[in-house]
């Protein structure tokens, strides 16, 4: 193995594939995002150089810093219901009845295909036959608002299945990173008197401390790029209160036939993903995992 | 960013398709006569979800290469969304088929400012161009030449349920205070009168665009679109203003802004709502369907939109042609693909009403067809028809139709005054 290993051209060759592969799918059509933003272009017919016109236009667009905020909502949202998703890892993994039956419960939602979930809340939500509607008037509530539609509300009327969505994912792993911690340590602890609360503040989530930024970096990444649900259950509206940048991304290239302005939308997309990733990490950045 | 990967690896997928299908052509050509002549067409019926359209251009085909010894039509079928992307795809790439299908106006504008598309005036010279219901051709027409001939025809009128109507004792109203007026009966009585799905916005713009034609006379919204009038003038703002006050006196379903069209037609179709209006390619849903129970269908009904002033003409329709044929500008068969185009229409024109319920493009005797008597009933409508307006965001460019679709949102939410909603459309369309 070392041999192999000494020889250049046979490192070359075994990572060549790979390297080809993420190139044609993942680096080159993100360059070309860049250089098409450039352009003034319908998606049909001549392109048309504008230098930097796209990149100003979708600074001063208050549309798109309208669904930039509404990224970042999700991405807040998103990070605060990791807490919900640890606790009910802990609750699982603290040997309860029934705890496996659970888990898999939890992971439904993650084995259906986002249009399905969106088709089954759009049913929940519909205005008068929608089960929620429904159940709120047996409760003799007058007047239950219509999810969707209304402005004020939509957004957060969307960010339930978002979430409802994804909780069976970060469930799974923080359920699998307890599960690791030596039953040694609890043991001693459970000796030295710790209450469970002790056990789970001072040494449970400690632990599997490197496992949760992991996942804050990966619900806030997906947050900011989110478009799914969104697209299908209301395509942004009604008039952009549930925009989101990538679906204002792609109203703008494929609806309008703003190809070039869509693409700039895209490589703005990809720059502040960038950008918050790299502060989470610094923010979250600790010598070394805690070990005992 | 995987989205934009996707995006290109299916652009590469449709070359690939598109280069396979060439070679084809050749391999053909080279192994029969040579006198053979292939004109490729595309599409937008598949078998599956539009099988009487389907087999009604497969009979047109197969007897146009009867007639024509030595022509071979080569088809090719997407559905819908896929067929829009690969147009586009292949114009970029000047790969279009000799003969395929576009929308009018708006669509077709970057196609013939791309030089995609070849005039088709030299067909309209002749008895050809009394066929055609008087100006629908023109929705294809751009600087006084015509790029696509149409094959659909639709006008939107407000579809009722009898029932209802009866169970209220409304009757069909004849002006606009009538109709107001059955709007305050129906939700004091707890019924949804109007079922909107105005997630898709268009359904919301058909309503705008009949109360503008009502309130400042039919020629008024294609003027201020074209640029002749200023959008933001009194009467387009009145329109909007009446929008709103539909909307205010509760005339449209609860949520309307976050349903879709779809939904919304299932709330009418479940008599969960008296009104809809929509275009009359819906009419097998309340005719001929076998899918939907008789009692449904022989209880509705439909009628024009009510007249509001002195200035309306309850003849006048929204609507428009729907898909129609195009010839490629770089075609190498352009002479004979045109005379396919030519025999399409007038065979399309005979068969599509009685076999696939679709209203072509061309006139229909109603005494020579037997026809649900709806069907009549909207064809001598279409006769007698003083004016079509073409659906707004097809008359308006790509970019100007999502201002005026997202306005529309706006306005049915009263998150616009109706006088920034016009101010914000002469915005668009003089930029």
């Amino acid at each position: 193995m070392n041999k192999v290993l000494s020889n250049k051209f046979m490192i070359a060759l075994y990572v060549l594939p790979a390297l080809i592969l993420v190139a044609i799918l993942i680096f080159i059509p993100l360059g070309l995002t860049g250089y098409y933003g450039l352009m003034e272009w319908s998606g049909i017919g001549a392109m048309k150089f504008i230098g930097l016109e796209n990149y100003k236009e979708v600074i001063k667009d208050p549309k798109f810093w309208n669904s930039v905020l509404h990224s970042f909502l999700l991405a807040l949202f998103s990070t605060l219901s990791l807490g919900v998703y640890l606790l009910i890892s802990l609750i699982l993994a603290s040997k309860i009845k029934g705890s496996s039956l659970l888990r898999k419960i939890y992971l439904i939602p993650m084995l259906l295909s986002s249009v399905a979930i969106a088709q089954l809340w759009m049913k929940v939500y519909h205005p008068t036959n929608g089960m929620l509607n429904r159940f709120l008037s047996i409760l003799d509530i007058d007047n239950p608002p219509a999810w969707l539609a209304d402005p004020s509300i939509v957004l957060y009327a969307i960010f339930i299945p978002i979430l409802w969505q994804y909780a069976g994912f970060y469930i799974l792993i923080y359920y699998a990173a307890l599960k690791n911690i030596p039953e040694e340590l609890i043991e001693a602890a459970n000796i030295d008197g710790a209450t469970p609360w002790q056990i789970a503040m001072k040494i449970k989530i400690p632990l599997i401390s490197g496992i949760i930024k992991v996942t804050v970096v990966l619900a806030i990444v997906g947050s900011l790029k989110y478009f799914d649900l969104i697209y299908v259950m209301t395509g942004g509206g009604p008039n952009g209160a549930s925009e989101v940048m990538a679906s204002y991304m792609y109203k703008e290239a494929f609806g309008s036939y703003h190809f070039g302005y869509g693409s700039a939308i895209g490589f703005f997309l990809l720059i502040i993903t960038l950008v918050t990733t790299f502060f989470i990490r610094k923010l979250t950045a600790s010598k070394d995992d805690v070990q005992y | 960013m995987k989205k934009k990967a996707i995006t290109s690896w299916s652009l590469a997928f449709a070359l690939i398709s598109v280069l396979a299908g060439c070679s084809g052509n050749h391999a053909t050509d080279a192994g029969s006569n040579q006198e053979e002549t292939t004109i490729s067409f595309m599409h937008l019926w598949p078998e599956g979800n539009s099988t009487a359209h389907y087999n009604i251009v497969n009979d047109i085909i197969a007897k146009y290469e009867e007639q024509n010894p030595g022509i071979h039509i080569e088809v090719e079928v997407l559905s819908n969304e896929q067929y829009k992307e690969k147009i586009k795809v292949l114009s970029s790439s000047d790969q279009l088929p000799d003969v395929g299908m576009t929308w009018a106006a708006g669509y077709l504008k970057p196609y013939v400012e791309g030089n995609q598309f070849t005039p088709l005036n030299d067909l309209l010279e002749g008895e050809f161009a009394d066929l055609f219901v008087p100006g629908t051709v023109d929705a294809y027409t751009i600087d006084g030449k015509t790029y696509g001939l149409p094959l659909e025809l639709n006008i939107a009128p407000i579809f009722y349920n009898k029932a209802i109507f009866d169970q209220y004792g409304l009757n069909v109203p004849q002006t606009y205070e009538d109709f107001k007026n059955v709007v305050n009966v129906l939700t004091e009585n707890g019924v949804a009168p109007i079922a909107l799905g105005n997630k898709d916005r268009w359904t919301g713009s058909l309503w705008y665009m009949y109360l503008a034609d009502r309130i400042g006379g039919p020629e008024l919204l294609t003027q201020a679109i074209n640029g002749e009038k200023s959008f933001n003038n009194p009467e387009l703002t009145q329109a909007a203003e009446e929008t709103q006050n539909l909307v205010k006196a509760d005339a449209f379903v609860k949520g309307f802004n976050g349903l879709s069209d779809q939904e919304a037609k299932s709330l009418f179709m479940n008599s969960q709502a008296a009104m809809y209006l929509i275009g009359s390619w819906d009419l097998p849903n309340y005719t001929t369907n076998e899918d939907v129970p008789q009692e449904f269908r022989d209880s509705i009904g439909y009628f024009k939109f009510p007249e509001v002033n002195e200035n309306s003409d309850a003849n006048s329709f929204v609507g428009g042609p729907g898909v129609g044929l195009f010839v490629a500008e770089n075609s190498d068969v352009k002479e004979e693909a045109k005379d396919f185009v030519q025999y399409f229409i007038e065979q399309w024109g005979e068969q599509a009403v009685t076999k696939a319920g679709v209203i072509p493009a061309t006139k229909v005797d109603t005494s020579k067809v037997d026809l649900h008597e709806m069907y009549i009933s909207v064809l001598n409508d279409l006769n007698n028809a003083s004016n079509i307006t073409l659906f707004a965001d097809v008359q308006m460019n790509p970019d100007d139709a999502q201002v005026h679709l997202d306005l529309i949102q706006a306005l049915f939410g009263v998150e616009v005054t109706p006088d920034e909603f016009t101010k914000q459309h002469q915005e668009a369309l003089t930029n």
